[in-house]
């Protein structure tokens, strides 16, 4: 099943080529990993995706249908986009907030039913904003803030949710945690996730499914320990790397090589060795 | 006790905020309080008792003509236009996003002087009678010229404020060009316009201004969560499924008609528009349904109680509202800018 797919999709920005005749499929229930270097595009295609940017060419069907032609409103019923570093207007409370997500299902006259009042305080429960839900966006700590908007996407109850980079400026135990409650999302409500993320590790443990990104279209999909070599890494990258296991979880690791620190306790020359050291990758497949 | 107040049966459903509801019911009494003290005051005093007792028709027949005639009008349009420059300012605040953003700042009272002034000085034949029209229709149209020219592929915020900024520019030079080139004797009458006044509001300005600024607030508060979730950026707000700026053109109607109405009324009153919608932030947050109203309320106590200042503290000079207005609005938005500086 295809929750999202782009047929021949160009995006540019005035004369600037972004995305190339791209053909994407984005699988239903599945939590769908966009990676690839910076300025390549990954926030354009995830904007493009959720028609926030109008494509030069091609097309976009959400469920099989062309979101050009389908109204706004109701793509805002099947389809939650977060994109990258919202900011709220001073003052604005958590719960003020996550209520503008009910906005597709209101209108003038009915702006808090019982549904809505359920859906919001739905999602400042699972993104465990209860407790600060009367206190102004402005004022919380970054991962707070990030969580505030989380349940405000949430709160949209949409099949599909599309999210740019929700763990920046996130420390680690904030960025799990975040991941951690879409992951729960996705398995407990089989939400389709689709989001951009940095962090390879991350991406991998997480993911159903890896779209890197490389030259205006798609270099390499698939479940992450088929994606993510070095190959691909040293592609999408620019970057020598190695891929172990991830001790825990057993999803592929990526640790790259620099020149920093060569010669400490265990350090090797990486050039003389990735090579020999790459074909180890095959291990875990 | 709970922080809301949800009202909800089959056909409607609001969740409101108590504190706004205090806020707005304290602001309530005090608005009606200053109406009734400033009706009161002048060169007849007349006790509160005596104010009300007479608007309610019961009053004594020497109250009731100076109350009916000369100050009830007046002090019905000072109230009018001040609510109107306010919730026009909190649209424009909403829609552009930036706290600094008004009527008077982004150009749209500046197009209204032009036409105004255009009118006193080219035309001084011409009947008063049709200064409102030709004023509203100069904000209407300086604003359409702002629209477009920002407009290229969408209208972001920014481009309309700097956009705006630079038009105001402009016409501030046509104005003073008009100025400068009419005759020396027209130049007292234009200044008191540019200035802002509301000496000698009749019930035809009443009549007028009453009914158009009752259904543009009406508008706007059905359009009130669109501007709420215009507030949080246009991505968010197309997220949600808001055709942004088909919203936005909307709702930029509606502040142009509430503060070209004003204008057109009262003249360039200038500072209500940011004032009134900053102090409402401060007192509600942001979200519009419950600014709409305290920042209408705001607005219509600044004019109200400037006039009642203008009309009084230099008897018997009766000082145009606009000096007060200016007089508290610019030291403020000295500080505005300073504590925004680093944004
Ligand atoms: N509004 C814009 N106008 C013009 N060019 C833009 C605009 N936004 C992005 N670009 C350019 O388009 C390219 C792709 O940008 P995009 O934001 O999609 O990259 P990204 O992959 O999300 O990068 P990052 O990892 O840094 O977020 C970049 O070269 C960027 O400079
Ligand atoms: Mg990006």
């Amino acid at each position: 099943m295809v929750a999202l797919e782009t047929q021949n999709l160009t995006l540019t920005y005035g004369e600037s080529l972004i995305i190339d005749q791209l053909n994407l499929q984005i699988p239903k229930g599945k939590i769908t990993v966009l990676i690839g270097s910076n300025g390549c595009g990954k926030s354009t295609l995830l904007r493009s995706m959720a028609r926030l940017l109008k494509p030069k060419e091609g097309n976009i069907l959400l469920d099989g249908q062309a979101i050009a032609t389908t109204p706004t409103k109701e793509i805002a019923k099947r389809l939650a986009i977060l994109p990258q570093s919202p900011t709220a207007p001073e003052g604005l409370t958590v719960q003020q907030l996550v209520k503008q997500g009910r906005y597709p299902h209101q209108n003038w006259l009915k702006q808090w039913t019982t549904e809505d009042e359920a859906m919001v305080n739905e999602a400042l429960e699972s993104t465990g904003m209860t407790e600060l839900k009367d206190r102004a966006v402005d004022s919380l700590s970054g991962g707070q803030r990030q969580r505030a908007w989380i349940a405000m996407t949430l709160a949209q109850g949409t099949e599909t949710i599309l999210l740019d980079e929700p763990t920046t400026y996130l420390d680690m135990t904030h960025q799990v945690e975040v991941l951690d409650i879409l992951f729960e999302l996705n398995q407990t409500q089989k939400r389709t996730i689709i989001m951009v993320l940095h962090d390879l590790n991350l991406a991998c443990r997480y993911a159903d499914h890896i779209v890197a990104l490389k030259d205006k279209t798609v270099y390499a999909q698939g479940h992450p320990t088929e994606t993510i070599t070095p190959d691909t890494v040293r592609a999408v990258f620019s970057m020598d790397a190695e891929i172990i296991p991830d001790p825990i979880y057993g999803t592929p690791m990526c640790i790259p090589y620099s020149r920093g620190r060569i010669g400490r306790k265990g350090g090797t020359q990486p050039h003389a060795h990735h090579v020999a050291i790459s074909t180890a990758v095959g291990q875990f497949a | 006790m709970k922080k809301q107040l949800v009202i909800r049966n089959e056909s409607f459903s609001f969740l409101l905020e108590r504190k706004t509801l205090l806020t707005t019911t304290i602001l309530a009494i005090l608005t009606f309080a200053a109406f009734v003290v400033s009706i009161g005051t002048g060169e007849m005093y007349i006790s509160p008792i005596n104010v009300i007792k007479t608007l309610f028709g019961a009053g004594e027949k020497q109250y009731e003509l100076v109350i009916e005639t000369f100050r009830l009008p007046r002090i019905l349009v000072a109230l009018l236009i001040g609510a109107a420059l306010s919730v026009s300012g909190s649209i424009l605040q909403g829609i552009i996003r930036n706290p600094l953003a008004s009527p008077d700042i982004v150009g749209i009272t500046h197009g209204a002087s032009v036409a105004a002034v255009g009118l006193l000085t080219l035309f001084p034949t011409v009947s008063v009678f049709w200064l409102p029209p030709v004023t509203l229709i100069g904000a209407g149209v300086v604003a359409a010229i702002i629209y477009l020219l920002a407009w290229k592929d969408g209208v972001t915020p920014i481009r309309l404020v700097l956009i705006g900024v630079g038009i105001k520019e402009v016409m501030a030079a046509i104005t003073s060009l008009l100025v400068v080139t009419s005759p020396i004797y027209l130049t007292p009458k234009v200044q008191i316009w540019i200035t802002g006044t509301v000496y000698g509001s009749n019930w035809e300005n009443v009549s007028v201004l009453l009914p158009w600024v009752i259904l543009m607030l009406i508008l706007t508060m059905m359009y009130g969560r669109t501007v709420n979730v215009l507030q949080l950026g246009d991505d968010i707000a197309a997220g949600v499924g808001s055709p942004v700026s088909r919203h936005r053109l909307i709702l930029l109607f509606f502040s142009v008609a509430l503060a070209g109405a004003a204008i057109a009324i009262g003249g360039a009153i200038s500072f209500v528009g940011l004032l009134g919608p900053h102090i409402a932030r401060k007192l509600v947050g942001p979200s519009f349904g419950g600014l709409l109203p305290v920042s209408a309320m705001v607005g219509a106590l600044i004019v109200m109680l400037s006039d009642l200042i203008g009309r009084t503290a230099f008897s018997p000079l009766d000082l145009p509202v606009g000096i007060f207005t200016s007089a508290i609005g610019a030291p403020f938005f000295i500080y505005l800018l300073f504590k925004n500086r680093n944004q």
